[in-house]
């Protein structure tokens, strides 16, 4: 039904507009008074760090994309012209790289949060898949953005990478002609890339947008992993959570400072400031670190086909990890074998990381073929069968119980009860 | 099953520390001084003054340093003037009004000039070998300043057990040892006008300076813009941390 609604905003500005679009109301709703579980640990951080990290990438993005200039011939050049012509363009340019980094360190630290709490378990199925749906945008639009500085890793990361489609039976030589636009990496695999890079990241704000609202739907998950049971569970997101996500942002700023200002091309490969030469292949072709763990994959297993379908069997098998996991209970805290297998899970992808890193060589291999064995038989195996026999620690009454000193007790009404004012 | 946790973690500590160790075998280089090191480091302008006569003198004769203007120079501690004279020193190609290919004496505003017309050119009059274009270089070698700093002061005589290929010198920082590029940099090669003794290791720490303020010509402003954020969001963060303390105060959690 159609009708004004009706503004509860003192502000006569504020009233009307609200009264025509309630767009005050609704921010109030989700943002200031938005009930939150009282018990978030610094944890809970990352998922606000991850739409700042978002939002910086695209403001560095959109100046850096004036600055650029999308051809074989002229990129490469480009991209130094911004480094020392371009007002503070080494900043921009400088935080943008960096920032690609520091988003996938926010956001894996994000997804293994989620594993550790049980974020994924229901009513948060579809919150989740979202969530994987954003980290394959993000996986897809980093990578194209590494191509973008036509420097040797870009060029040869991209042959590698668009290559592995070509492991598709019958079709496979076909699609990456497609995806080239040509016979090779050239000139329209650049523009392609540049125009898909531009695109993907309000792609990424569009599924970011759905996350939240999925999010705000089922409400937080929370460190005890159980339900919301009354209002004395809960906090208003401002100021309590605003403030506290303030905290983790300066924190997560000073690290993004350190890098950008004192140790700009640690994370960068030094053959990527070799202009791209397709006549001369590097010694090693070696992704961004955040991809190492997946190319791990690829590499553990002997035939291009397996392991092209391993590697994305591994981002696969987190889009089904809510039926995966048997278990009824979320967090990991109560649930005291799972636990330790989180951190063997951990271990792994790190060593997967590692394993990336090298070339597939003696221990290597062993050690790749062992981290990813584990790493299915973690979500495919170990998880659907822990949860049938785990005898998970009996869960605190609710939220609010556990921190009472002594147990028992009236709730205080404290903080949590008090009405939040208007603005 | 804490313990189970700890080992795991002992276990993954471990592969980390000794991952380096069990990495192929990579060449590894002295690590130098350098004035530019750290986050308060700067340009060293005098060095990069001799580095610039002497990557005027000798690496300017078969390297390009095409992403560099001459006024970049100012960077180093050069002034206006001085700038003017030394690029006016250097001819540039350019068309003449009646549109055949001509040469004019450089601007500040020029790029510095490169010593060859195109790829073909500088392969044939280098034995085959192309000489990289160093802009950059020191950005685009694992182990930067240091790893330039051996390479230049790498050369010596080959062991007697190996086969040098044709036109090929030893050097030891180099992959293979063998580098198409002969020995630059000998003692009193140039004359510093400062009267510093021009030995190998002091042109080849000079040169090395100017191409690391080169490749970096905004690092200086980049780590005093870093210092000025890093204290600021220092400040930020306990401000914030307290304020986040007073408003969580009177809940129980």
């Amino acid at each position: 039904m159609a009708g004004l609604h009706k503004s509860e905003f003192a502000n006569p500005v504020v009233n009307w507009i609200d009264t025509r679009l309630p767009i005050f109301t609704m921010m109030q709703k989700e943002y200031g008074v938005f009930p939150t579980p009282k018990n978030f640990n610094y944890f809970w951080n990352f998922g606000a760090l991850a739409m700042i990290n978002l939002v910086i990438m695209i403001a560095t993005g959109i100046f850096l994309a004036m600055n650029y200039t999308p051809h074989v011939s002229m990129a490469f050049d480009s991209v130094e012209r911004i480094m020392r012509d371009v007002n503070y363009g080494w900043l921009l340019r400088y935080v943008h790289a960096n920032g690609a980094s520091m988003f996938f360190i926010v956001t894996y630290i994000h997804i293994f949060r989620g594993l550790y709490y049980g974020s994924y378990k229901a009513p948060r199925e579809l919150l989740w898949m979202i969530g994987v749906v954003i980290l394959l945008v993000m996986m897809a639009t980093a990578f194209m953005g590494y191509v973008l500085p036509w420097g040797q890793m870009s060029y040869w990361g991209a042959t590698v990478i668009t290559n592995l489609f070509s492991a598709i039976p019958v079709v496979g030589e076909s699609v990456v002609t497609w995806l080239w636009g040509g016979f090779s990496v050239d000139n329209p695999t650049l523009n392609r890339f540049f125009s898909l890079h531009f695109l993907l990241p309000f792609v990424l704000v569009g599924v970011v947008f759905l996350h939240v609202a999925a999010l705000h739907i089922t409400g937080s998950n929370n460190p005890l992993g159980i339900d919301v049971k009354s209002p004395q569970d809960t906090l208003p997101f401002h100021p309590y959570y605003t403030m506290k996500d303030s905290v983790g942002i300066c924190v997560y700023l000073l690290v993004f400072a350190a890098l950008v200002f004192f140790a700009p091309n640690l994370f960068m490969a030094a053959e990527n400031y070799i202009p791209a030469n397709p006549l001369v292949t590097p010694s090693e072709i070696v992704p961004e670190w955040y991809f190492l763990p997946f190319y791990a994959i690829l590499r553990s297993v002997p035939s291009k086909l397996g392991g092209v379908l391993l590697m994305f069997g591994a981002i696969a098998v987190l889009f089904v990890l809510p039926w995966l996991d048997t278990s009824p209970v979320r967090s990991s805290k109560f649930r005291p074998i799972y636990r330790n297998f989180f951190w063997v899970l951990l271990i792994a992808v790190v060593v997967l990381g590692l394993v990336g890193a090298h070339r597939p060589e003696g221990v290597w291999v062993v050690l790749g073929r062992l981290a990813t064995f584990y790493y299915f038989f973690h979500f495919l195996i170990l998880l659907p069968v822990l949860g049938k026999l785990e005898r998970p620690l009996p869960l605190p009454e609710s939220i609010s119980r556990p921190v009472i000193a002594g147990g028992g007790g009236p709730l205080p009404g404290g903080a949590a009860a008090k009405p939040m004012e208007k603005i | 099953m804490r313990i189970v946790r700890i080992l795991s973690l002992a276990a993954a500590l471990g592969a980390i520390a000794l991952a380096p160790a069990i990495a192929e075998e990579e060449i590894s280089y002295a690590k130098q001084k350098w004035s530019f090191d750290g986050p308060f480091g700067t340009f060293d302008r005098a060095a990069a003054q001799r580095g610039s006569q002497v990557f005027t003198a000798v690496c300017s004769n078969c390297h390009s340093l095409k992403q560099a203007y001459y006024r970049d120079l100012k960077g180093i501690g050069l002034e206006n003037e001085a700038i003017t004279a030394i690029a006016a020193g250097f001819n540039v190609p350019t068309v003449a009004d009646d549109g055949s290919n001509a040469e004019r004496p450089a601007r500040p505003s020029d790029h510095f000039r490169s010593p060859f017309a195109n790829e073909k050119a500088a392969r044939s009059a280098n034995g085959g070998a192309l000489p990289p274009d160093l802009s950059v270089i020191v950005k685009a070698r694992d182990g930067g300043a240091d790893y330039i700093y051996a390479l230049l002061t790498g050369y010596g005589e080959a062991p007697s057990s190996m086969k040098m290929g044709d036109g090929m010198n030893y050097n030891k920082a180099f992959t293979g040892s063998q580098i198409g590029m002969p020995r630059p940099l000998n003692d009193g090669q140039v004359e510093y006008a400062d009267g510093t003794k021009a030995t190998t290791e002091q042109m080849a720490k000079d040169v090395v300076t100017f191409l690391s303020y080169i490749a970096n010509p905004e690092m200086e402003a980049r780590k005093r813009l870093g210092v000025k954020l890093v204290l600021f969001l220092v400040l930020m963060t306990g401000v914030t941390y307290a304020v986040k303390r007073k408003v969580w105060a009177d809940v129980d959690h």
